[in-house]
């Protein structure tokens, strides 16, 4: 047999990479060519960039009236995007029909909201108990009477006048704070072993599950009346808040249950032994671990609700696209063939810009909890 | 060191009772560089292994052991030197790939078992699609694999349904009814409760026995010292140390080697 | 056993988890245990605690009812069902269905649910389409492929839906010109404010011919499939069957059409004083509600789609590339088989939304169930709470038939596990 053995005297040290693994040309060679096929992708790629691109930018900036710009020009035949038209309308997109003269009102409301709700929002800033309690309790009761007033002597705004993205936010931030703990309710109900109560909370997730947001706002909006005792009117914002927070609720709680289910069954059990009865063991044990993973559910929950805020126009209210579309059919002064579109255009910016930073800020939880999660 | 090698040759001889190695070369790596990216994770690995050759390579995590053994099926690309697996130098070429690839089996860490067939269509899948193998006879192969790993009673079953050692009997039983020359390991048993490892090893050894041509990556030394003709060191991308199983434990010469192996063989 | 009986006392309030489950379990045994106090039996605690739950509830629904009452009376309206055998008297600007305003309401209703499936059928065809090409689009190694990919479907879904609706209604749709100056488009069609306009095949009696040979290469393709396999499987002979399903689907109908001499004519669209006469008219609600319902759940589709690849995980494709299967083979026999399980769940529940987002159409005035029951109906007839009632009702048969669907494929299909 021949000796087969081996020992290394001299360690190799690293060798940078050939060029063609690693440096622009390999990525471009590995991302846009590696094959005939993506060759041909790749230039149909730009192609399709080239068509879409120039003109896109065209309207949207080169072109486009800026803030400043008057009619005349929006009306001009090579005229892009009308960005006049929206920077003249600007108050009534955000505020509706609030009085000008107390959208000091609104402001201190936008500024609280931030305020305290960013901070909720960062992990590592402390003392996130008194932070919700302020947010989830103190907060709303403030922005209600800077906003509807009537008392120390602020004048007194109905809620017909409220408009704009304040009515959009309001909806939102209102149906996903009150749908969260009736959603928990409905999620631990459907787990429970009580037929009574696990049919009754099925039921009710599921009936509002199967049907569109749009035949829930009907009912609120015509039937919640007549539920009601003789002689009550009802708020229209109110009922657009029942309608999409019974909504909003069904799937909040799925995404609980789902929390729910994640966590093993040993949890609940050594709950038990410690001699924790059923409340003290959700409450101690379960629902903290299992709000904790769905948060990015309910963060996605938040961005769909967010959305569907632009069907409260059938209640009557005017919302962010409900504003902006009223605008586009009746500012007659800003008539032109680009006004529609550029209105449609500022609406999908903006809740683009804050759909997208949710979501972001969802993958970003996601991957926090799941590294967490792993060690 | 002639003197020592002659006796532990003797040694080896009568404890493994193997067969003959082969004179023909069935893997042949000469040169080879590979990186990720700007990481150079194997360097300069120069391995010839012989027909009916048993080699365990083994080194601490990272050292690229698993890497080295992917590119033989080409499961990883290499971007210099040379590949030869039983005279195919593997390049690019896709139809030289699917050559390597029938000829050489692989059984992962993690079992890889196709959760969606059944054991029996597990081991049956790749002789049919591949090898063109009827299917009564494919199956009939499958069943006498499945004696050979001693679960033919699991056979309609599915792989979410066996324990661990079970599922990588299975998979090594999935690789043999391609027929293979080599077969590759890679820590065919890291993921197991360690009850379950000895059924594993106890497939692999009588494998051994049968002249099969084996590389392993493993932590099992007892297994190392057992059948292999040969124990690779592997740290940092290259090979440190390389020699017989006798003097590799026991007279290991790389103070890479002394470390890592007084650190395993407690 | 008696700790385990006290414990029990908190067990039971009014929802009982998983824990109560093993308590009870525990309790349930032989026991020479005290009796307790009765309420704490969590049998009884539990019986008293839903009869509450019950009793709340009934109270709440019978003060509903009273207050419903009470304000019909005062508003002298009535109720009942009656009203669906009475005439409509409005008119349905788009209709599958014979329509007229004699027409009775329960016609209408049907009108309703038809548009509604009409462009939900469409949508969702149109929308799996273009929501699988982009979804594996974006797992695509092309770097331009990917990125267009992933704005497509970043820019889409963080949009409203009734916003793109209104986009492409308001803005698009409604901005074209006047039917005089139409544009043409390829193929004899037109596109003005009215819609689109396309030419109507008209084919004669012996067509059907064609269609019958097309069924049948449909048939023989299928065939061709089964004993492709069972070729392979008892001589290993492999056969090119995708090629030949092609030129079978092409030849086959193609030569009959031929021989038989069928004859396809085409009305097409010609410009009148104030219209179109002939053709098919696509009115722009429509057009609207099925880009704008295609382009938005083709984006959710899309997400689905690669996390459904992507959750096949990758050494399934080094085990079946070690086993020296094919790139074709790999994808057919093991890829796919495992994606498809994790994509389809979410898919229905995609379809069901693209479904239930149709209803978006009544702010176009796209005359789906929504639109025709809880709007013009509803309005005409007062009856609000049936016809809502009525509306509701046909979404969640929908969704209880697909969910029943869903429930027989996820039970063949899950994963046997220990």
């Amino acid at each position: 047999m021949t000796n087969i053995g081996f020992v290394r005297s001299e360690l190799i040290p690293a060798k940078p990479a050939p060029n063609r693994i690693s440096g622009p040309m390999a990525w471009v060679q590995k991302n846009l060519f590696a094959t005939p096929m993506d060759a041909v992708l790749t230039v149909f790629g730009m192609l399709f960039l080239l068509w879409i691109v120039p003109p896109l930018f065209n309207f949207v900036i080169g072109q486009a009236v800026g803030p400043s710009g008057t009619v005349e020009e929006c009306r001009a035949v090579d005229a892009g995007a009308c960005w006049a038209y929206i920077y003249n309308e600007m108050k009534f997109f955000i505020y509706g029909f609030f009085d000008i003269a107390e959208q000091w009102r609104p402001n201190i409301v936008f500024a609280l909201g931030a305020l305290l709700f960013v901070p909720l929002l960062i992990p590592k800033v402390p003392f996130k108990r008194v932070n919700a309690i302020l947010f989830l309790l103190v907060y709303p009761a403030v922005s209600y009477i800077l906003l509807a007033g009537g008392v120390f002597g602020l004048l007194e705004m109905p809620t017909q006048k409220w408009g704009g993205l304040l009515i959009t936010l309001i909806i939102s931030v209102v149906g996903i704070t009150l749908s969260f703990p009736l959603g928990i309710v409905l999620a631990l109900g459907r787990q429970s072993t009580l037929p009574v109560i696990k049919t009754l909370c099925v039921a009710f997730i599921e009936l509002i599950r199967a049907v569109p947001l749009i035949t829930i706002l009907f009912m609120a909006s015509i039937m919640l009346p007549l539920f009601m005792p003789q002689g009550t009117t009802m708020d229209k914002l109110l009922r657009a808040l029942v309608g999409v927070t019974l909504f909003t609720s069904a799937y909040m709680a799925e995404v609980v249950r789902g929390g729910l289910q994640a966590i093993p069954r040993g949890q609940y059990e050594a709950g038990a032994s410690l001699g924790l009865g059923y409340s003290q063991r959700m409450y101690f044990i379960i629902l903290p671990q299992a709000l904790k993973h769905v948060i990015p559910g309910i963060v996605n929950n938040f961005i769909s609700l967010f959305k569907d805020t632009s069907l409260v126009y059938i209640v009557g209210m005017k919302d962010l696209l409900e504003a902006v579309k009223t605008k586009n059919d009746s500012a007659l002064e800003w008539q032109s063939s680009n006004t529609a579109t550029t209105g449609y255009l500022f609406a999908a910016m903006v809740f683009w810009i804050f759909c997208f930073s949710m979501s972001r800020y969802s993958i970003f939880m996601e991957r926090r909890l799941n590294t967490g999660h792993k060690r | 060191m002639t003197q020592t090698s002659q006796t532990t040759a003797d040694q080896v001889q009568s404890a493994k009772k193997a067969p003959a190695i082969g004179t023909r070369p069935a893997i042949e790596i000469i040169g080879m560089h590979k990186w990720y990216s700007d990481f150079h994770v194997l360097r300069d690995i120069n391995l010839t292994v012989q027909d009916g050759e048993r080699i365990v390579i083994a080194g601490p995590s990272g050292s690229g052991k698993s890497t080295l053994i992917r590119c033989v099926n080409r499961l990883e690309e290499h971007q210099e030197g040379q590949i030869i697996v039983n005279g195919v130098e593997l390049t690019a070429d896709l139809k030289r790939i699917d050559e390597v690839r029938r000829e050489v089996g692989m059984v992962f860490q993690h079992f890889n078992l196709f959760p969606h067939l059944t054991i029996l269509q597990n081991l049956t899948l790749a002789p049919i699609w591949v090898r063109g193998i009827p299917k009564v006879e494919a199956e009939a192969t499958a069943m006498h694999y499945l004696e050979r790993v001693k679960i033919p009673e699991q056979a309609n079953k599915f792989p979410g349904q066996l324990s661990g050692g079970q599922q990588q009997r299975v998979a090594i039983a999935r690789s043999l009814c391609m027929q293979p020359k080599i077969m590759l390991f890679d820590e065919p048993t890291s993921a197991l409760d360690p009850e379950m490892v000895k059924e594993v090893l106890d497939v692999m050894i009588s494998l051994a026995e049968e002249g099969m041509t084996m590389i392993c990556v493993t932590h099992e030394m007892g297994f190392a010292h057992q059948v292999a003709n040969r124990v690779i060191f592997m740290d940092q991308g290259q090979i440190i140390e390389q020699n017989e199983p006798e003097q590799f434990f026991f007279n290991p010469q790389h103070d890479r080697t002394k470390l890592f192996l007084s650190q395993i063989l407690r | 056993m008696l700790v385990a009986v006290k414990g029990d006392a908190w067990n039971s309030s009014v929802f009982g988890g998983l824990g109560t489950n093993h308590m009870t379990a525990l309790d349930s045994g032989p026991s020479t245990a005290p009796k307790t106090f009765f309420f704490n039996d969590p049998v009884i605690r539990g019986i008293v605690c839903q009869i509450v739950v019950a009793i709340i509830l009934v109270s709440f629904i019978v003060w509903i009812i009273g207050n419903t009452a009470a304000n019909l009376t005062a508003q002298n309206k009535t109720t009942g069902f009656d009203f669906l055998w009475k005439t409509a008297g409005f008119d349905i600007s788009f209709t599958l269905l014979p329509w007229t305003r004699a027409s009775i309401y329960w016609q209408a209703f049907l009108v309703g649910i038809t548009n509604t499936l009409l462009v939900a059928f469409i949508g969702i065809v149109a929308a799996t389409v273009l929501g699988f090409t982009i979804g594996i689009a974006r797992l695509s190694s092309n770097f331009i492929v990917s990125s267009l990919a992933t704005i497509y479907v970043e820019t889409i879904r963080n949009i409203p839906l009734l916003l793109q609706l209104f986009f492409w209604y308001f803005a698009v749709l409604n901005t074209m010109p006047a039917v005089r100056e139409s544009y043409e488009l390829p193929l004899d069609s037109f596109i003005n404010q009215r819609g689109i306009f396309v030419p109507k095949p008209m084919p004669d009696p012996q067509f059907a011919f064609v269609w019958i040979a097309l069924l049948v290469a449909i048939a023989a393709v299928f065939g061709l499939r089964y004993w492709v396999i069972r070729r392979l499987e008892t001589t290993g002979k492999r056969f090119p069957v995708f090629l030949t399903s092609v030129v079978v689907l092409v030849l086959l109908p193609a030569i009959v059409w031929l021989v038989s001499g069928a004859d396809l004519a085409f009305e097409i669209p010609v410009l009148e004083r104030f219209s179109f006469k002939g053709g098919v008219q696509l009115p722009p609600e429509f057009l609207a509600l099925l880009f704008g319902l295609t382009i938005y759940t083709a984006s959710f589709i899309a997400e689905t789609v690669r996390g459904g690849i992507q959750a096949v995980s990758h050494g399934q494709t080094e085990a079946a590339q070690s086993l020296g299967l094919k790139e074709g083979d790999r994808l057919q026999l093991v890829i796919v088989p495992q994606a498809m399980r994790v994509i389809v769940p979410p898919l229905t529940s995609q379809y069901l939304n693209l479904t239930k987002n149709s209803s978006l159409g009544a702010a176009i005035g796209y005359p789906e169930l929504v639109n025709v029951f809880s709007g013009t109906a509803l309005n005409q007839t007062g009856r609000a709470i049936e016809c809502i009632a009525l509306t509701m009702l046909v979404y969640l048969t929908f969704s209880l038939l697909t969910s029943a669907i869903m429930n027989w494929y996820n039970a063949r299909v899950s994963l046997v596990e220990r």
